[in-house]
Parts: structure tokens; C-alpha cells; sequence
């Protein structure tokens, strides 16, 4: 058998070997921390609006975890730039795999949407709709 | 059974009896069973987690249902008769499978968690106090951990880890310092889930035995793999998994010495365990039924027995030889590797797992795409979170092994570590 792989296909080898905006922010407007403690994925996204409030103008991520939870972070992030928090919040898992674009396992969904769920927490927080101190996608 | 080189087992002819060993492995995992997309041969290398279930194991399960299913004890009917006899002697077989007295001594629980929360409720929560001390090791499974840990917060009571050594051993001279006379439980796994290192249980007894203390052994990766005897070891408790030894879920062991339970209030309450019930009071049954409220596992019992009938057949021995030799196969076939790290001690010395990891991989991702070839190992922290921690590790796969597994699946394990090593380069 060669070494191909359904899951990890080039481009998401590619975003976890040279991960996109990742970093921090000097003054982001929101910040947000997500773990799976069994895993040991960590996910800290940092958002810049724009002025009006609504427009992400900056998105970077930080964090260490399996290719997938850091591949879909590092791809997120590069969707998300320019986007609204209302567009940000109206995304669901589905808009995950297909960013991803291959068939993630049922077991490791939750590695996928972790970062999706930090940044959109992150949002929820800012907005004073939730109070969670680390958001979390395993059971 | 015969031998056939190089095992010390009939592995071809084992392999038979399992026939869920011939499905193949790749596509949709939504839904049970093998489907078309499935195309890879499993290689089936996650028996520390749980065991594959031979045909007269599944015979007995379905015989039960089909021919005498019924409750327990309460009935004077033909089947019920024949269902309690039934799982009253899977008791007797039990006990005599680790050596201990007789069927007194032998509760059905569900599974080894259960059986050490029995012993830290009934047992502990009398025992334990302000002052007193339960002496574990760092190596210890949350089963057995986070029960002490909690049980110790509601009395008042110590918990002492004994250290393990760099070499994934547990360092003795610690733990003689640890046990002392404030020392009331001594709660040890016999065969580490993660590090495969086999733990001196006798000795600990003694030392546990010499300050007044009991000693509580978990079994659960030690009784599927070896001879197990309670005599030789002097266990006051031991638990372990019906499913890790050929036999269901839903059915663990607790064994006790009798005089032990025999002082223990029950655990649960309710149907029967009792002899005399008003509305005041209520007297309890004798050993083992005491133990065991509520109408029990009896298909799961039954049919340990028959899992029990099965490993004898194929003798514990040759069991305990057949996982060494595949320990030590594995060991020394992954340590060739200088991007592997495997933890606990040499391959000659440990029980039949390896924990590894992949330099620069996660072990979700080496899980996953082994999976993708077919080979099926574990991946997490194995609930040894804490050990996982003092190793520096969020993670490790673990790959264990069973009378069904083949050097040649070994090979397979190997060739799809690679494959990851290529694909993460």
C-alpha cells in the first residue's frame, strides 16, 4: 500500500507543517482559549474588528494539537478574514469539513471544529451572550 | 491445542474461532459492521482496551436466550432454576481460575471501575480517616486513582503515589518508604495499561501486610494475559474486566478474601442481596450474593465462564509466553526507530503492550491513519492522564496484543508507522 491518505491530503499536511496567520495579536478587540484536555489540543484565536464593529479585520491563531484541530485553525483563520461576526456565527460543523475538504472520521470531528468553536465562543463572550472561560468540542 | 513455530499457541487455529478478525477495514465508520468501501484487512491491535469475543463465548451468550433466559433466584420455575445454577457456577469456575477458595469470595460486579468502587465505598469509607494513608502508584489507572483520590477527600485520609522510575518501573524503594503504619490500603496495577511494567504485587502485599494495610490489586491487564493466582499473591482484592479476556461487557470481578467481605456493609442495596426484609429493617444475604443487588449480569456471567473454559484450554502459560513474545517483537521492532519513543521498560521485561510515539506526529493523527490501513491501536492518554503527564505527553498510541495476534500484523503496525513518518515529512 502506499503512503496516500483519505484524511490527510496534501492540503492539510500543508496548513499544519506551515500553519497560516498563526500568532498573536498586540490589542486584539476579542481573545478566546478552546482545549480537549484528551487530546491535549489547544486553540487561542485572536480577533481584530474593523471599526464598525462587525467586520474581522485581523484573525490570527495560536496553539498545538493534532493535524487536524491545527490545519482547520490555520484555514479558518484565512476564511475568516473580512467576514462578519454575523457570517462567523451562522457557520456550523458542515462549513468546517467542507473548508477542509476531505472526510474527517466521527471520532475526530471534535479535533476539526475546535478552532471554529473557539473563535465563534470568542464572539459570544465579546457580545456578552455566553460566559465560558475554555471552550471544549469532546464530550 | 497443538503449537506451531514460532508460537507457543495454535495461533491459526485461535484465529478461527474469531471470525470478526476476517472483516475488513476503510470506509463508512457510521455504520456497524463492514461495509463495501471497506477494503483494508484489520489488523486488530487495541486488546488492552477490550479483547475480541471467540464463538463458544458467543454460543453460550446466545444459548442463554435462546434456551433458559430468566430472571435469578427469585423463581421456583424450570428456567429460572436453570439460569441460577447456571450463573451460581460461573462463580465456582471463576474462583478457581485465580485460585481463590470458592464462590463466597468471587462478587460479579460490571466491570473492574465498579469493583474498586465497591471496595473504596464498602470497605474504605470505614476504614479510611483523618490520619490514615492509601498508597498507590503514579502509574495507576483512573479506575482505580480517581476512586481513591475522591474517596480519600470524603474521610479525611492520605494519598501516597509511589514514583516511577525513569525506566517505566515502579521504584520500590519508594513505595517501602510510602507504605507506613498510617497505611490502610496499599491500591496497585498489576500490569501498567501504558507501560506494560509488571509490578512486584507480592512483595507490595507483604510490605502492605507487614504495617496492618490490604492491598487492592488491579487485575485488569493482568488476569486476561497470565496466570493470576490470589494465593500466590496474597491479594486481599482483586478486580479485573470480563470483556479484556475474551468475554463480555457489562461483567467485571471483585475477589475478596471471605473474612473481608464477609465484615464489609453491602454496597448496594435492594433486591437480592437481602434475607429478611420489614419495614424497619433488613438482614442481608450471605457471600456473594450480599454483593450483588438487583438482578446481575447473568448472561455476562455465564458466559465468562466459557471465556474462562477457553483461555484454560489454550493455558495461561502459553497465554502469558505468546504476549511476551509479541511484546518483545514489537518492542524491539519500534525502538529500531530513532523518531520512536517507546515508554515503560524492555521488551523482554513488560506485559503484551507498547505505548509509543511518533516524533512529530499526534498520536491522533498516527491513530487515524493507521486506522486508514486497517491496523487498529489506541490512542489517547489510555486514562493514565497524570502518568501521561510526568512523561511530557498530551498523548501516546498503544498497540496490545491477544492469543490472535501474529508477528505479521506486527509488521503491519510498522510498515503504517512509516507510511505516517513519509506522509508527515
Amino acid at each position: 500500500m502506499g503512503i496516500g491518505s483519505d484524511m490527510y491530503r496534501q492540503q492539510i499536511l500543508d496548513h499544519y507543517k506551515n500553519p497560516r496567520n498563526y500568532g498573536e495579536l498586540d490589542d486584539p478587540t476579542f481573545s478566546h482559549v478552546g482545549e480537549n484536555p484528551s487530546c491535549g489540543d489547544t486553540i487561542k484565536m485572536d480577533v481584530a474588528l474593523a471599526d464598525d464593529g462587525e467586520t474581522i479585520e485581523r484573525v490570527v491563531f495560536s496553539g498545538d494539537g493534532c493535524a487536524i484541530s491545527q490545519a482547520s485553525a490555520s484555514m479558518l483563520t484565512s476564511k475568516l478574514q473580512g467576514t462578519t461576526l454575523a457570517e462567523l456565527e451562522a457557520m456550523d460543523r458542515d462549513d468546517v469539513v467542507d473548508m477542509l475538504g476531505v472526510d474527517i472520521s466521527p471520532m475526530r470531528i471534535k479535533c476539526a471544529v475546535l478552532a471554529e468553536k473557539v473563535v465563534q465562543d470568542g464572539a459570544k463572550i465579546y457580545e456578552g451572550e455566553l460566559d465560558v472561560e475554555t471552550t471544549k468540542t469532546e464530550e | 491445542m497443538g503449537t506451531q513455530e514460532p508460537y507457543p499457541i495454535d495461533v491459526e487455529a485461535i484465529r478461527e474461532d474469531f471470525p470478526i478478525l476476517d472483516r475488513k477495514i476503510g470506509g463508512d465508520a457510521t455504520t456497524p459492521g463492514e461495509g463495501p468501501t471497506d477494503d483494508a484487512p484489520l489488523v486488530y491491535l487495541d486488546n488492552a482496551a477490550t479483547s475480541h469475543t471467540p464463538e463458544p463465548v458467543v454460543e453460550a451468550i446466545a444459548d442463554y436466550y435462546r434456551g433458559y433466559n430468566s430472571n435469578v433466584h427469585r423463581g421456583i420455575h424450570q428456567l429460572s432454576q436453570e439460569a441460577s445454577v447456571a450463573y451460581e457456577e460461573a462463580h465456582d469456575r471463576v474462583a478457581e481460575f485465580i485460585g481463590a477458595d470458592g464462590r463466597e469470595e468471587i462478587l460479579f460486579t460490571a466491570n473492574t471501575t465498579a469493583s474498586v468502587n465497591l471496595v473504596a465505598y464498602a470497605w474504605g469509607l470505614d476504614a479510611l480517616g483523618p490520619g490514615d494513608s492509601v498508597v498507590l502508584t503514579e502509574m495507576e489507572h483512573h479506575a482505580s486513582l480517581v476512586t481513591w483520590q475522591q474517596i480519600a477527600k470524603k474521610t479525611g485520609a492520605e494519598v501516597r503515589y509511589a514514583r516511577v522510575d525513569d525506566d517505566g518501573t515502579l521504584d520500590m524503594d519508594h513505595a517501602a518508604d510510602l507504605i507506613d503504619d498510617t497505611t490502610e490500603m496499599v491500591s496497585v496495577v498489576h500490569v501498567s495499561n501504558t507501560l506494560g511494567a509488571i509490578n512486584p504485587v507480592r512483595r507490595l502485599a507483604d510490605l502492605a501486610h507487614d504495617h496492618g494495610a490490604r492491598i487492592f490489586v488491579d487485575g485488569a491487564q493482568s488476569v486476561p494475559t497470565r496466570p493470576v493466582d490470589v494465593t500466590d499473591l496474597d491479594a486481599d482484592f482483586l478486580a479485573f474486566s470480563g470483556h479484556k479476556m475474551c468475554g463480555p461487557t457489562g461483567i467485571g470481578v471483585l475477589y475478596g478474601k471471605e473474612h473481608l467481605l464477609a465484615e464489609m456493609d453491602p454496597f448496594l442495596y435492594g433486591g437480592e442481596m437481602i434475607r429478611r426484609v420489614t419495614y424497619e429493617e433488613s438482614t442481608w444475604e450471605d457471600l456473594p450474593w450480599k454483593f450483588e443487588a438487583g438482578t446481575p449480569p447473568i448472561e455476562q456471567g455465564i458466559a465468562l465462564a466459557t471465556a474462562v473454559d477457553y483461555l484454560d484450554d489454550v493455558g495461561m502459560e502459553n497465554v502469558r509466553a505468546h504476549e511476551d513474545l509479541l511484546a518483545e517483537y514489537a518492542y524491539d521492532q519500534l525502538t529500531a526507530f530513532d523518531d520512536v519513543t517507546v515508554y515503560g521498560p524492555p521488551g523482554d521485561d513488560r506485559g503484551g503492550l507498547v505505548a509509543f510515539n511518533l516524533d512529530g506526529v499526534h498520536a491522533h493523527d498516527l491513530s487515524s491513519i493507521l486506522n486508514e490501513r486497517g491496523v487498529a491501536v489506541r490512542a489517547g492518554d489510555h486514562c493514565t492522564q497524570p502518568l501521561h503527564d510526568k512523561l511530557g505527553i498530551a498523548a501516546s498510541a498503544r498497540a496490545s496484543f491477544y492469543i490472535y495476534n501474529t508477528v505479521e500484523e506486527i509488521d503491519a503496525l510498522v510498515d503504517a508507522v512509516d507510511a505516517a513518518r513519509q506522509l508527515f515529512a
